[in-house]
């Protein structure tokens, strides 16, 4: 299939589609609105349906109802919506049902604005909502990665039953790409035995829940859920190495931050300084394993659209090992390759 | 000999969790006997709520969905949207639908949602523990009202099925109550016919069900059944606000 040119949003739900998902519930806020208003346009075409909810909280818990009948389910946001749709998805990851949510963040805290930022990857990472769990999360850098990932992600959704993020920034949903769109690497995908799609009478009843009133049964639930965690964090890790092998300076960056990264990396190698970039592709599950490849290091600097959230994982990465620092714009503002240089130079300077 | 009353298939064999003399489990009931008696307990899915009702998704014999808290309405249009030939509904308390799923049922009325929700009124929380609710009534004590319900301070109670029956895609209202045997009939009758409607696909339905409270109103069985009768029936008052076929006899 040949390359065509899309704009992020746009061939994310086009991405979603080809992976065969035809419900789409959602609620419009900037900068995502092309994802369901392409769904609007599209799916009715195909037999599916686009609904537009009253809320954001409405939206996640059509996703969970729909979820619960086996059907492939998305919904998309943006940062202040997606801490709406928190409630659902821990519903969704505790009564372990499949879907793919879209978040192409912008600042915050609070409303905000309405600039690429990558402020929620604390929210993403860490479970976001209430109690014990973990959701997959993909960080595409480029168009073709968001597409790529997009329909990875019903798979791993559909193989694991969760829900899995994919959380990219307003840069890439507004941008414009060329890409294509490939059959992805197939799975094979357990069958969905437990959904809710009327007895007609030859089974017991189905129930979606992740209410456990008994202690036990609760800790039990627990346990599985974080043996299942263990499993995507075993399988599921992505990430690039981009001439991390020999570097003595090691930027950990991702999304489109990531990009303007690998630009000082070949700024600096000119001026003979060994720089490499750890790119993690999914950021839940974080590549620790990516700073065991890297033999030459001497220092680690993290850079993130954010006061520093990432950096975190950096650390527990290192271990020690290196020290760590960190340069981060935030508002909207988007890292230049000078003011990443600048603190790169600084961070060499410190070391020596 | 001759079997003149059997439990309803509509129902598993699960023993309930509701108070003695609460009357969740005739709704219960006669919800299951409508479901069984339409025939399409093989086709349904219910939407079981947060508060007293939360584990009815063990009591009624058909694939459940457990929502949270007030999300029922949205839960059930997920799963009505992908099955537009199921039967769906929601079994909801007033706390659950009136307050914090205030927006939810609202939006599904106003879409005409082809659902049913069995709205259940007893004027207080019971699953936290009576605390006040948007039904409580004027001067009526909860653990959060405790010198009776002062509207000056919290507003008034919401009359949901007056309310939601100004909406244009809410196809069956009536509010019932099973104080009595020929109420509980009545009440029945209503359920059937808000499930009729959705199975026409006429829009969104819903039967507000008074019901008691004893062991939050702190009053003996019976003595609830009088109370509902006394304070909430007048504030509540009995009868249909809208039905399809009532309208198309009179187009």
């Amino acid at each position: 299939m040949a390359k065509i040119l899309m704009k992020g949003n746009e061939a994310v739900a086009k991405a979603a589609i080809e992976a065969g998902c035809r419900y789409f519930f959602g609620y419009p806020i900037t900068p995502q609105n092309e994802i369901p208003e392409y769904m609007a346009k599209e799916l009715p075409k195909i037999g599916g349906v686009f609904l537009q909810a009253e809320s954001e909280v409405s939206a996640i818990n059509m996703i969970y109802g729909g979820a619960g009948t086996g059907a492939r389910v998305m919904t998309s946001s943006s940062s202040p919506g997606i801490a709406l749709k928190q409630e659902g998805i821990t519903y969704i990851a505790g009564a372990e049902l499949p879907c793919v949510i879209v978040n192409m963040m912008r600042g915050g805290p609070g409303l905000g604005g309405i600039q690429p930022s990558q402020a929620d990857y604390f929210m993403s990472t860490r479970g976001g909502g209430n109690g014990d769990y973990r959701t997959p999360v993909f960080a595409p850098a480029s168009i073709q990665e968001a597409v790529d990932m997009t329909m990875e992600a019903f798979d791993v959704a559909d193989y694991y039953r969760t829900p899995v993020m994919v959380v990219a920034d307003g840069m890439i949903g507004q941008m414009m790409e060329p890409v294509e769109f490939k059959t992805p690497k197939k799975r094979e995908l357990p069958a969905k035995d437990w959904a809710t799609t009327g007895t007609k009478g030859e089974r017991k009843p189905n129930i979606i829940n992740s209410l456990f009133l008994d202690p036990q049964e609760l800790e039990d639930h627990n346990i599985k859920l974080d043996a299942k965690y263990a499993q995507i964090e075993k399988n599921e890790v992505q990430y690039e190495m981009y001439k991390a092998e020999d570097a003595e300076l090691v930027f950990v960056a991702y999304g489109t931050t990531s990009r303007i990264v690998k630009n000082v990396v070949e700024e600096l190698r000119a001026e003979g300084v060994k720089a490499g970039l750890i790119r993690p592709k999914t950021i839940w599950p974080f590549p620790f394993k990516a700073f065991d490849e890297i033999p030459a290091a001497k220092n680690l600097l993290t850079v993130e659209m954010s006061m520093g959230q990432m950096i975190e994982d950096v650390k527990m990465a290192s271990n020690g090992r290196w020290p760590v620092s960190f340069y981060g714009r935030v508002g909207g503002m988007i890292p230049t390759p000078q003011g990443i240089k600048g603190k790169a130079l600084e961070v060499i300077g410190g070391a020596k | 000999m001759a079997v003149v009353f059997k439990k309803t298939q509509g129902l598993t064999d699960a023993q309930t969790h509701y108070c003695p003399g609460c009357t969740h489990g005739i709704i219960h009931r006669i919800t299951a006997e409508v479901l069984e008696e339409l025939g399409v307990l093989g086709d349904t899915i219910g939407v079981a709520p947060v508060g007293c009702a939360v584990l009815a998704y063990n009591y009624f014999n058909c694939d459940m969905h457990e929502a949270a808290h007030g999300r029922a309405p949205a839960v059930a249009t997920g799963v009505k949207r992908i099955f537009p030939d199921k039967v769906v509904f929601t079994y909801q308390g007033d706390g659950d639908l009136a307050s914090i799923g205030a927006a939810e049922i609202v939006h599904a009325a106003a879409r005409g949602e082809k659902i049913t929700t069995i709205f259940v009124n007893n004027a207080i929380y019971g699953m936290t523990g009576g605390q006040m609710a948007p039904t409580t009534l004027p001067g009526q004590k909860a653990t959060t009202s405790p010198y009776g319900r002062d509207v000056d301070h919290c507003g008034y109670p919401i009359r949901v099925s007056e309310m939601l029956s100004t909406l244009t895609g809410a196809a069956f209202v009536e509010r019932v109550a099973v104080n009595n045997p020929a109420n509980v009939r009545k009440a029945k009758a209503a359920i059937k016919k808000a499930f009729q409607a959705q199975i026409e696909g006429k829009g969104f339905g819903i039967v507000e069900v008074l019901s008691t409270c004893p062991t939050n109103w702190g009053l003996h069985p019976l003595d609830s059944l009088k109370w509902l009768e006394e304070n909430m029936m007048p504030y509540y008052p009995l009868g249909n606000f809208r039905d399809p076929a009532k309208e198309e006899e009179g187009k």
